[in-house]
């Protein structure tokens, strides 16, 4: 057999990521916040638009049966990459935001009532909080969250049994935290939840393009996830849903596409999934996340994983051989990103010194503000890597970590 | 490693932001507001104690970057005993330089005039503002925090 391609092999595929910034090789570093796209993304873009481009689930004609068979082909590709048993259980949405907002409506309005408790993580993000805020306001729930232990980012699993009283009745949570970088236990979250008939939620916004994901192996009942932090585009991402729940949930959004007929007064909805999915999608993004997925697939997705779990731990071990450093998440079994604070310097002093020698950080609160003020900070650094990011971009961190220090007097 | 960066962070720049000036709470302020820049989280509240139309004392207290804890002290120094009208129009001519490098003739920025690098970096823009606004919104009685967004 031939040895597939060492992945520093596939940056080749970036364009984006072969630029000099103010005069330094440019070393991407903030793919939690969106990944690079390889060529072949773009290029299914272009080529959508330049042969292809129709109305989808309308014509008659040659372009828009093309159209719509590439675009329902990527529901297809979609339910194979995370291992659903229906088709019809992927919803197309605008991305992660969009999919916990389609269930806090869609099925929060319908089987929330009064009283009830909705069951977060102190560690998620805001688009996996404010949805439910505001589903707690319209209904009277309210939310409750799963301690995190502290700088070490761990769920403190402990305290599960009493969180999962009987009037939880969802447990929404993140896969990969963006800000710590823990990767919390989801078979065993959802198994828990699922003895009390609670129903589950997973963002899968930070693993989808990280490692291997089997909806059927979690046991959960819904997740979402964002193409362009997984090689694809903006502006599309997906809901998974189990098919019984689906069933029993009514639109959120009404008009073209989501009906099975129209009357002046009253309509009628159609199947699972289009009923989730009014007016005309968001076609050439659908069908170019379909390549991505390929593409992830070529380049391997345990291969990805091992990759984050190689480059996370030795990101975490230099800064901290560095010192003066604050770090945050798990010591062990961490995700491929990590988050800090050099001593008495600033996130935001810290990220512009970086992007002067070309390394792309991100600092702020990556939207988890109760989280930073649970762990009194208010931002953090953090690298967060992917496949295309190599031991030598870390190591050229470090040394640009340490320059800051000097600069500051640190 | 950093010369780019020699002339945003100047060491007037440093001192300021490691020991900011007229820090802390204010006894007896009769006009206060906060500050907040929800990107990155920085926060700060403002104190002033007006008399006459002459903002006869001022402090503040906060947490964010060098620039925006520098550009907060540096403003402290610079508006102690100025009338409203004497603020607004410093407040003008410090917007103008930092988000165009332009002085006008005659200015009264002195020792402002070190900020005058953040120009070139428009994500800082907003640090270097955000003591501004808020001090600007505590004379003009808002209750809401200002927000640089
Ligand atoms: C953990 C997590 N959840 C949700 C989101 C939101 O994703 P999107 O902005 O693509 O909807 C993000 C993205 O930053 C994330 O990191």
């Amino acid at each position: 057999m031939n040895q597939p391609p060492s992945l520093s092999e596939y940056r080749k595929d970036f364009p984006a990521l072969h630029q000099q910034v103010h005069g330094h090789p440019l070393i991407y570093l903030d793919n939690a916040a969106t990944s690079q796209k390889p060529q072949v993304v773009i290029d299914a873009l272009s080529r959508f638009y330049q042969c292809d481009n129709a109305n989808v689930h309308r014509g008659i004609h040659e372009l828009s049966n093309r159209a719509s068979a590439a675009f329902e082909g990527t529901r297809e590709r979609a339910g194979r990459f995370i291992n659903a048993s229906h088709t019809d259980e992927i919803i197309f949405t605008r991305g992660t935001t969009e999919s916990i907002n389609l269930v806090a409506n869609a099925w929060g309005n319908q089987f929330v009532k009064a009283g009830d408790v909705i069951l977060l993580t102190e560690m998620e993000h805001h688009s996996n909080i404010v949805p439910w805020q505001m589903l707690a306001r319209r209904t009277g729930a309210t939310l409750a969250f799963l301690p995190v232990t502290g700088d070490d980012g761990l769920l403190d699993l402990s305290r599960l049994d009493d969180y999962l009283t009987s009037k939880v009745r969802l447990l929404a949570f993140t896969h990969i935290s963006n800000a710590l970088g823990t990767i919390n236990p989801v078979v065993e979250l959802c198994e828990q939840a699922r003895k009390r008939g609670i129903t589950t939620l997973v963002d899968a916004a930070q693993s989808a393009g990280h490692r291997r994901l089997d909806v059927q192996e979690l046991g959960c009942d819904f997740l979402a996830l964002s193409g362009h932090k997984m090689c694809g585009p903006t502006g599309i991402g997906l809901l998974y849903g189990r098919l019984d729940l689906l069933e029993t949930m009514t639109p959120w959004q009404g008009g073209g596409d989501m009906i099975s007929s129209v009357d002046y007064h009253e309509s009628t909805w159609n199947k699972v999934p289009h009923k989730f999915e009014a007016g005309t999608p968001n076609i050439a993004d659908t069908i170019a996340l379909h390549t991505a997925m390929d593409y992830l697939d070529q380049v391997g997705r345990d291969r990805i994983a091992e990759h984050d779990l190689e480059i996370g731990a030795y990101a975490y071990h230099q800064l901290e051989r560095l010192g003066k450093v604050r770090l945050f998440g798990p010591r062990q079994q961490r995700a491929g990103l990590v988050s800090f604070l050099l001593h008495n310097i600033h996130a935001h002093d810290v990220v512009t010194f970086a992007d002067q020698q070309g390394v792309a950080l991100r600092g702020g609160h990556h939207c988890t503000q109760p989280l930073m003020k649970k762990l009194g900070v208010s931002s953090t650094s953090r690298a967060s890597f992917y496949f295309y990011n190599t031991t030598e971009e870390v190591d050229r961190m470090i040394e640009v970590m340490g320059g800051i220090q000097k600069f500051f007097g640190e | 490693m950093f010369e780019e960066l020699n002339d945003l962070y100047q060491q007037v720049i440093m001192d300021h932001s490691k020991k900011p000036h007229n820090f802390g709470m204010l006894a007896g302020a009769n006009c206060c507001a906060r500050g907040q820049n929800p990107l990155c989280g920085d926060q700060m509240q403002i104190y002033l104690k007006t008399e006459d139309n002459i903002v006869q004392d001022l402090r503040w207290e906060g947490d964010g970057c060098a620039i925006f804890k520098a550009s907060s002290s540096l403003m402290t120094d610079s508006l102690k005993g100025k009338t409203r009208e004497e603020v607004k129009q410093l407040f003008e001519e410090f917007h103008a330089l930092i988000t165009t490098g332009k002085i006008v003739p005659n200015h009264h920025l002195g020792k402002l005039e070190v900020l005058s690098g953040v120009n070139r970096f428009p994500a800082r823009v907003k640090c270097a503002l955000l003591g501004w606004r808020a001090a600007m919104s505590a004379l003009e009685g808002d209750q809401q925090p200002v927000s640089t967004e």
